[in-house]
């Protein structure tokens, strides 16, 4: 080894400029991280700026209404409370179902993996094309009309894939002891599943479940091509009535803002109200996943 | 630097014109840890570590598991400072500056301080990249003068004919004796004044193994190494001096010789002789 | 010991009766495997009803308009007397609120994934992440509302010329919501490459940027291109945000400060208006969800296919 390649001088001197590079790119890297956050912060304080003050009992409770001043969203938050009686009981039975035959029925090999794989691949698929699939079955084919059930079952599609992987996580994640140790009392398959595998999973399923909810409650493409009407319908009562809902409200007022400037300060005040939905379920599925994290 | 080498020899021949054994060579002191406390958070995993480490000698480091052998080569490099919580007293001195001063930069010492990893870590590239990465990053572009570099480390590291012909092979096709040999090769490319082994060959086989002491053997005509192994002939058969850790403490710092044979401290003896462990 | 004995035969009796009764359940339970296969093939056929629905009624629309016709015309005017159906202005609107978002979402996307997988400490890290998730929570309703009432007057003060619909401010917009994605892929990607490998490059006298773009980044390509390539699909598949923001001319054009139309919005614009059922306008609009189809679905396979074969395996 007697060449020597380095010079030990150079080197020192190069690595200043080398170590100042890597000073200023974390700078760099940190600034862009905090470039996503402030955008967040400046969209929510625009936002609650803009719609505080259109926010109390009237807007809340009133009746949909071309004048600005006494238009209300009750007719919204009804509509999409009655989606989420539909989307809720749907993706509950099916997702939780699709994930207990996934994980604990069936057999690892062909079709297992050929539905699994076809989970993932609709979990891709863009939400406006459900609604396609929407209007041509449940609208136009089995002739619901774009109603609440319509939209519901919509819904329910989209955010299936969602409730089921997180069902299939929760479900791998009990501990093979729980069941071994329930066979070994004698218990069938499906009394261990039902006593003692679903409940050991239901924090996470359920964490899961109101996540794909919060992604429903904020869809809106699939929506408008239902069909959904834009103005004074009577308030739902029912799955079989029309109904608008809040996202849909939301893009109503901003399109028709280049008309009525105020509409803009609604949709900014029927914003607030969604986010404010979503923040509560969100909090929700934390509580949850906190509560029952260490458990084994 | 030679030059004065040379009539420091010639210094400590006149000196002791008497010798009968090999003549002490007097060897530069490349490390001096004085008073050197660490703590991971609250784990207190360094006490009070004096000791230094001499040029173009094999320093061995052994002790039972967690007693900190691996938390005291890391200080060297202060790769310890990757964990967060790690906290440092006291000072080693490398080169007559303290590198545990806030004001040290890293980067500068571990071009100087190469370090090869208890499991072979090569980066997933070639074998040529490989080596020629740490080359690279330090400045130099002449394909020329790199490919002289990859010939000469990968010689100097014993694996140069086994590995001519597959230069554009991806390193994780090789086996772990020839990766860790590789990193080795790595390590040589930046041309260290000191390497730093964390039980280099606790997963190679006996044969690979037999090939890494010997080269550590050929290596310490150059450099400094220290090497923290668990296998008390290997430490035995390939060190100068050896350093018995426990429980974070320095119990026995000697020569090898001294230290198996004829231990001062008796916790010293019990533990090479299997007794804890 | 007796009384033992007795307590013990009196509870498998009561076992043995317990199960007399449970054996109509037992027959019952017999069927369970078969009602789960059945829940679980929904999900098949919602695959194939999405495709069934786009193919079939497509059909319809190629039998008016010719599939060349369709996907090589210029000019779309499906409410003009003598109607045409050319995809490429809608293609075109796709391709470039795309390119838009990406040239916003790749690159800070990125750095945000270098930033908390290689340099952010621990705490700040468990602050960041959570926070840039809430973006990707934000539904794209409120992104498309942001985008038409407060980026397009901002972008304005800028370039004045900027129509009030265009689709610069969406796609900027649309590149804000996909940035959670590619930093929180990007950085797993980023994060499974073992520690080793940074150590021994470190140990070798690299900073931290040249540890990770020579040696991180590289072991990572594979997620990280992947990320990029769902990012995409993500972006070519975004409806509400350009359906406000970005209007409905369906000019084939390049002028990003003026008003495009994607194959989303198309879809929205035209079912909204309520085209009946039967007419071309009617089918074009699965026509275009089909091509909207075929397009996110490659991006999707693409990026598993990538993920896939081009792992790493240190
Ligand atoms: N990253 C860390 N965080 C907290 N404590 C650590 C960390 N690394 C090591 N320690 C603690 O420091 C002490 C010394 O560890 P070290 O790895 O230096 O031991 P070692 O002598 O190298 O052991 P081994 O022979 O098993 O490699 C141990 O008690 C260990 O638990
Ligand atoms: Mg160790």
């Amino acid at each position: 080894m007697a060449t020597r390649y380095m010079d030990a001088v150079l080197v020192e001197k190069r690595m200043s400029s080398r170590v100042r590079k890597n000073t200023g790119f974390k700078g760099l890297f940190f600034a862009s991280t905090l470039f996503g956050l402030i955008v967040l912060a400046v969209l929510l304080v625009r936002i609650f700026t803009q719609g505080i003050e259109y926010i109390n009992i009237d807007f809340l409770m009133n009746h949909l209404s071309t004048d600005a001043s006494r238009a209300g969203i009750m007719g919204a938050i009804l509509g999409t409370a009655w989606l989420m009686v539909v989307v809720i009981p749907v993706t509950m039975i099916i997702g939780v179902g699709t994930a207990i035959y996934l994980e604990l029925y069936a057999k690892k090999g062909k079709l297992q993996s050929f539905i699994a794989t076809n989970i993932s691949n609709l979990a891709g698929v863009p939400s406006i094309v459900y609604g396609l699939l929407g209007l041509t079955l449940f609208v136009r084919t089995l002739e619901f009309g774009n109603v609440i059930l319509a939209g519901g079952l919509t819904l329910a599609l989209l955010v299936l894939p969602i409730v089921i992987v997180a069902a299939q996580e929760a479900l791998r994640a009990v501990p093979g002891q729980l069941s071994e140790a329930s066979y070994g009392m004698g218990a069938t398959k499906w009394q261990t599943v039902r006593r003692i595998i679903l409940p050991a999973a239901l924090p996470g399923i359920l964490t899961g479940a109101i996540l794909a909810l919060s992604r429903a409650i904020g869809e809106t493409a699939p929506l408008t091509v239902l069909g959904i009407p834009a103005l004074l319908i009577p308030f739902p009562s029912g799955v079989f009535d029309t109904f608008t809902a809040l996202p849909m409200q939301v893009y109503y007022w901003t399109i028709d803002s280049s008309l009525v400037a105020e509409y803009a300060n609604l949709a900014a005040a029927t914003i607030i109200v969604l986010l404010i939905l979503l923040f509560l379920l969100n909090s929700i599925a934390i509580l949850i996943r906190n509560k029952f994290q260490q458990r084994y | 630097m030679s030059t004065v080498m040379e009539k420091q020899i010639n210094l400590k021949l006149v000196r002791n014109p008497n010798e009968r054994y090999e003549p002490e060579v007097p060897k530069e002191v490349v490390y001096d840890t004085k008073g050197l406390n660490l703590w991971y958070g609250e784990t207190h995993a360094l006490k009070n570590i004096n000791m230094d480490i001499k040029e173009k000698e094999v320093t061995a480091i052994i002790g039972p598991s967690g007693c900190g052998k691996s938390t005291y080569l890391k200080t060297l490099n202060r790769m310890v400072e990757l964990v967060p919580i790690v906290k440092t007293s006291g000072q080693i001195t490398y080169k007559g500056k303290n590198i545990l001063d806030k004001s040290f930069r890293v980067e500068d010492l571990r071009t100087q301080v190469g370090m090869v990893f208890q499991k072979a870590n090569p980066f997933p590239k070639s074998i040529y990249e490989n080596i020629a990465y740490g080359p690279k990053i330090h400045g130099i572009k002449n394909k020329k003068v790199l490919d002289e570099i990859v010939e000469n480390s990968l010689r100097g590291a014993f694996i140069w004919d086994e590995l001519k012909d597959r230069l554009g092979d991806n390193a994780y096709g090789l086996s772990g004796g020839q990766q860790q040999r590789l990193c080795i090769a790595r390590c040589l490319a930046v041309e260290p004044n000191v390497i730093l082994m964390d039980e280099p060959t606790s997963a190679l086989d006996p044969k690979s193994t037999l090939r890494i002491e010997e080269l550590v053997q050929e290596l310490k005509k150059d450099y400094a190494i220290v090497i923290v192994t668990h296998n008390m002939q290997q430490a035995a058969r390939i060190s100068d001096k050896t350093a018995f850790f426990l429980n974070g403490e320095i119990i026995e710092y000697d020569k090898t010789d001294h230290i198996f044979n004829n231990p001062t401290d008796q916790r010293t003896g019990d533990y090479i002789s299997g007794r804890f462990g | 010991m007796a009384a033992n004995n007795k307590n013990r035969m009196s509870v498998s009796k009561m076992i043995e009766q317990q199960k007399q009764k449970r054996k109509f359940f037992n027959q019952l339970e017999r069927f369970i495997p078969t009602l789960l296969l059945i829940i679980a093939s929904i999900s098949v056929l919602t695959t194939v009803g999405i495709i069934y629905t786009l193919f079939a009624e497509s059909v319809a629309f190629f039998r008016n308009v010719p599939i060349l016709d369709f996907l090589t015309g210029t000019v779309l005017k499906p409410l003009s007397q003598n109607p045409e159906f050319g995809l490429l202005p809608l293609l075109n609107g796709t391709i470039i609120s795309t390119v838009i978002a990406m040239l916003v979402a790749g690159p800070i996307g990125m750095m945000s994934a270098i930033y908390l997988s290689e340099y952010a400490p621990d705490h700040v890290r468990r602050v960041l992440k959570p926070l840039l998730e809430i973006l990707a929570g934000v539904p794209t309703i409120v992104y498309g509302f942001f985008a038409f009432t407060f980026v397009t007057p901002l972008l304005r003060m800028i370039f004045p010329s900027i129509e009030a619909t265009n689709i610069l401010s969406p796609g900027i917009i649309m590149g804000v919501m996909i940035i959670p994605m590619i930093a929180s892929l990007s950085e797993d990607a980023m994060s499974s490459v073992p520690n080793s490998m940074r150590e021994g490059a470190l140990a070798l006298g690299s900073t931290k940027l040249e540890t990770t773009f020579k040696v991180v980044i590289p072991a990572a390509l594979s997620g990280i291109i992947a990320s990029f390539v769902l990012g995409i699909s993500r972006a070519i598949g975004e409806t509400m945000i350009v359906a406000i923001a970005s209007g409905s001319s369906k000019n084939f054009s390049f002028d990003i400060t003026g008003s495009m139309q994607t194959m989303t919005a198309y879809i929205v614009e035209v079912a909204g208006g309520e085209a009946a059922a039967g007419t071309t306008i009617y089918y074009s609009l699965y026509a275009v969800a089909l091509t909207l189809f075929v397009f996110t679905l490659m991006m999707n396979l693409l990026a598993k296919y990538i993920s896939r074969k081009f792992r790493e395996e240190y």
